[in-house]
């Protein structure tokens, strides 16, 4: 039993430093395209941080974003980038579930669910 | 300055932060808010935004090699994340009332504090704790590989751990790093895991916990696309420079530099949050 455990545990390790590896990949080229774009056309405008606004609301969620994007607006296909980074993580917390559940640990189900709920709720204040 | 000179200067200091980060293994992040904040005159909460960003992407570039090498334990890593993903929570919410000038001292005493971590010797594991039999209830005992064959382990205090997690969850969502320090201290000290699997595990925690606060971050407008563009990238690519050189530089002279780095850093971060002009 406990070798057939093992295996199973590897292989949901496998998957998910896959899972990690393609989702911070796909996120840097979303982010590479977007910042080509935003270069292009503001490469001469004064970048001043110096004082915080907070962004405009179009990219503070994910339904402006996501329009943005569709537009071609750097800045909207570099938030997109960044999104899907944040998303990252949370699909790799989102399979765990899966894999405890293969695995029929439900105390660790349960766990993995917490954490996920955890997540979504703090996603779902940029929806 | 424009976009262009801004973006290619950042994106330098971002890429050599990413990479004394990865090789002194202290993390890139520690130092980029203070380089952002002091050097390039960034607000803080646009500089703990772009952070906290870096931070996903670094600790999950890494976690994705270390999973595979069989260091990291997801129970443990799972478990824990309960405590730092609500401390994040809690931090995320408490970076937005918390005035600027008092996140500037924090943040300057937790690069105090990192500093003299890795400043100090590596401790041996002392063995006269018992085995927690809740981390046999949790199932946490687990095997690493080594030289001589896997060997196993059973972490101590579990609920201690838990508790100085939550505390990490909220530095990390209050500061926007991955607050390894804190993390590695909770699973070095308290739990009495092998230094192998902690920091391997700690790393694997880093991204969830950054992603709890990245929500409420995003949504109140802290992180800017033009700023957190080559950050992200800078400090991405650095780390992953820095994990390749790594097994053949001597870091030991390096890693005091960069340790003293960020205690000079700690020192202007607590000076300005004091003065004013942060």
């Amino acid at each position: 039993m406990k070798a057939t455990t093992e295996w199973t545990d590897r292989r949901v390790e496998d998957v998910i430093g896959n899972l990690l590896r393609a989702g911070v990949l796909l996120s840097a080229l979303v982010v590479w395209s977007g910042a080509v774009i935003y270069l292009i056309r503001h490469r001469h405008d004064p970048a001043d941080y110096r004082v915080f606004h907070g962004e405009p609301t179009d990219l503070r969620h994910i339904h402006g974003i996501l329009h943005d994007s569709i537009a071609l607006h750097g800045r909207g296909i570099i938030q997109l980038g960044l999104l899907l980074l944040i998303a990252t993580p949370i699909a790799r917390v989102a399979f765990s579930v899966f894999g405890f559940a293969e695995e029929r640990d439900w105390m660790y189900v349960g766990f993995t669910l917490i954490v996920l709920l955890i997540l979504l709720y703090s996603l779902g204040w940029s929806s | 300055m424009n976009v262009l000179l801004f973006t290619l200067l950042v994106g330098l200091g971002s890429l050599s932060a990413g990479f004394l980060g990865a090789l002194t293994g202290l993390g890139g992040g520690v130092v980029l808010v203070p380089l952002l904040a002091l050097v390039f005159k960034v607000d803080i909460r646009y500089a703990i935004g772009a952070s906290l960003v870096s931070v996903i992407a670094t600790s999950s570039g890494a976690a994705a090699a270390y999973v595979k090498e069989g260091f990291s334990n997801i129970r443990i890593g799972m478990f824990l994340e309960i405590a730092t993903t609500l401390g994040a929570l809690l931090g995320a919410f408490l970076a937005l009332k918390v005035p600027t000038p008092a996140i500037a001292i924090i943040f300057g005493l937790m690069l105090l504090y990192s500093a003299y971590l890795s400043g100090r010797p590596q401790t041996v594991i002392a063995e006269h704790d018992e085995p927690d039999p809740l981390a046999t209830r949790l199932r946490m005992n687990g095997t690493y590989p080594s030289a001589d064959g896997p060997r196993t382990y059973c972490p101590r205090r579990v609920t201690a751990g838990f508790s100085l997690m939550f505390g990490a969850g909220t530095l990390s969502g209050l500061l926007g790093i991955g607050s390894g320090a804190v993390k590695v201290l909770a699973m070095d000290q308290a739990m009495k895991i092998p230094f192998k699997v902690s920091t391997t595990t700690s790393n694997f925690m880093i991204g969830v916990t950054a992603a709890a606060s990245a929500g409420v971050y995003l949504n109140r407008g802290y992180i800017d696309p033009g700023l957190a563009m080559p950050v992200m990238l800078g400090v991405l690519a650095g780390s992953l420079l820095g994990t390749r050189v790594l097994v053949k530089a001597r870091t030991r002279s390096l890693r005091l530099v960069f340790s003293l780095v960020i205690a000079l850093l700690g020192l202007e971060m607590i000076y300005k949050g004091i003065v004013g002009g942060i």
